[in-house]
């Protein structure tokens, strides 16, 4: 087809201005983004950069996976996971800029930065609200696929219980989310049970992956003020209500690959506080750095 | 304008715009791959409903740059591309033209997508699917990846001609 022989071919706007990127200007254009009755729309939007931040860092980090994965097929995998990913990111921001402008940071006047976009590429460590399951380095593979099973159950359990959200937006992207992560689930799934079952090296190295990653599960599980109001005004989910069914899953995974839960100590708070409530671990930092630093240079850009 | 020619006019714009392709599967429509939602008429402005296939797709801009150029060149001054989120695309959408071009271009199509509305249950053998080679008909295929070169795609071997394919995986 003629048509698509250049990615450059047929793009509207100014060709001039259009730097960085080919995508909608707003992914949410078109849906309906009124606040339900009784929803506290700054409690919305802090909840939606709860769940879009979990997205956004984990993509980012998958992402650097991309041309460094074992074999084709899963560098592929993992690009393809962290693009979903990426694509919830983008819906969930742009749900947290429309509920609630104010968590946007501001930008020269004039710049054209869509507020998806200055949410990601222009708030600080503190205003990140991710997990710090999501935060560090991606390690070997066997620590990346035990990062992904545990992410990938947690985040299932709770888009499908989201599917009833009193916001019909939240419930739009928790509805196609579930979809998307039940592919990435059963991809983690039989990983581990391959690297698992596979050679002695193989094992050794999801055990100690394993381990690596359990110190951040429970905070998981660990209701925020924000949180728990979500799920009092009806637009969200407790997610002191879903250890049990993310546990029954892992344990599925785990007494079929002839794991046992690692005994080691959870990661507590600092100063009381989690990644829910803007606390990183020291990888945040450095994975901002990387992730930001084009889009800070150019605060005028077009993306 | 009369409200027969009005009528004339959505005519046209639902069809030039239910033949725009896909920017990555070429040889399906939009109409076809269950993307175009809806086509309607406010004065002289007409919107278009897309949905998008997953959360990520990046042909979204595309889709909608094609549809307003490709309306364009058949008058349509005024479009105005909306995204629709729910209800969620499904495989389910392309239709029976759509399935038969898919495997004239070498690519399978999907199965029935399976229903989500309880809990998900874990899948930890190889999805098994009936498929059979859209090169040479063995049904003697096997799954290399869940995931493929876009999406919506899962990766499969014809272990008979020996030929790699894609397979439009069911959600």
């Amino acid at each position: 087809m003629s048509d698509h022989d250049s990615v450059y071919d047929g793009l509207l706007g100014d060709s001039e201005g259009w730097a960085f990127g080919t995508s909608f200007e707003d992914p949410l254009a078109g849906v309906d983004t009124t606040i339900p009755a009784g929803v506290d729309e700054h409690a919305l939007a802090t909840y939606c950069l709860m769940l879009g931040d979990d997205a956004l860092i984990y993509s980012h980090r998958l992402s650097q996976w991309t041309s460094n994965a074992p074999d084709l097929e899963d560098d592929i995998a993992l690009a393809n996971i962290a693009l979903d990913l990426l694509g919830q990111a983008r819906l969930l921001l742009a749900r947290a800029a429309a509920a609630d402008p104010a968590v946007v940071p501001t930008l020269p006047d004039g710049s054209p930065v869509p507020p998806e976009d200055t949410l990601a590429f222009f708030r600080d460590e503190a205003g990140f609200r991710n997990v710090r399951l999501v935060e560090p380095d991606n390690g070997d593979f066997a620590v990346t696929i035990a990062r992904l099973l545990v992410f990938s159950t947690y985040r299932l359990a709770l888009l499908q219980r989201l599917r009833v959200s009193n916001d019909p937006v939240l419930a739009a992207i928790a509805t196609k989310g579930v979809k998307e992560v039940t592919y990435h689930r059963d991809y983690a799934g039989r990983w581990f049970l391959t690297l698992a079952r596979g050679t002695e090296e193989s094992r050794r190295r999801l055990l100690a992956g394993l381990a690596l990653v359990w110190p951040s599960y429970d905070e998981l599980f660990r209701t925020h003020p924000v949180e728990t109001a979500a799920a009092d005004q009806g637009f969200g989910v407790d997610p002191s209500g879903l250890a049990d069914e993310v546990g029954v899953v892992l344990e599925q995974v785990l007494s079929t690959s002839g794991v046992e839960r690692p005994d080691v100590a959870p990661t507590g708070a600092v100063n009381g506080q989690m990644g829910r409530g803007g606390r990183h671990t020291e990888a945040m930092g450095r994975l901002l750095a990387e992730m930001q630093v084009v889009a800070r240079a150019h605060p005028m850009g077009l993306w | 304008m009369s409200t027969l020619s009005r009528t004339a006019d959505l005519e046209l714009a639902r069809r030039v715009a239910a033949e725009v392709t896909d920017p990555e599967m070429p040889m399906l429509t939009l109409a076809d791959l269950g993307v175009l939602r809806d086509v309607t008429q406010d004065g002289e402005t007409l919107t278009v409903t897309i949905t998008p296939t997953y959360s990520g797709c990046p042909a979204m801009a595309t889709m909608r740059d094609d549809l307003v150029h490709r309306l364009a060149d058949h008058g349509f001054d005024r479009v105005d591309v909306r995204v629709s989120l729910t209800p969620a695309w499904s495989t389910d959408w392309i239709s029976e033209e759509g399935r038969r071009a898919l495997r004239e271009h070498g690519i399978s199509a999907p199965g029935p997508a399976p229903c989500h509305d309880g809990p998900v249950p874990l899948s930890l053998l190889p999805t098994r699917r009936e498929l059979t080679c859209p090169r040479c008909g063995s049904a003697d295929v096997r799954l290399t990846s869940e995931f493929g070169a876009t999406a919506c795609k899962a990766m499969y071997r014809c272990s008979s001609c020996l030929e790699p394919f894609d397979h439009v995986k069911e959600i």
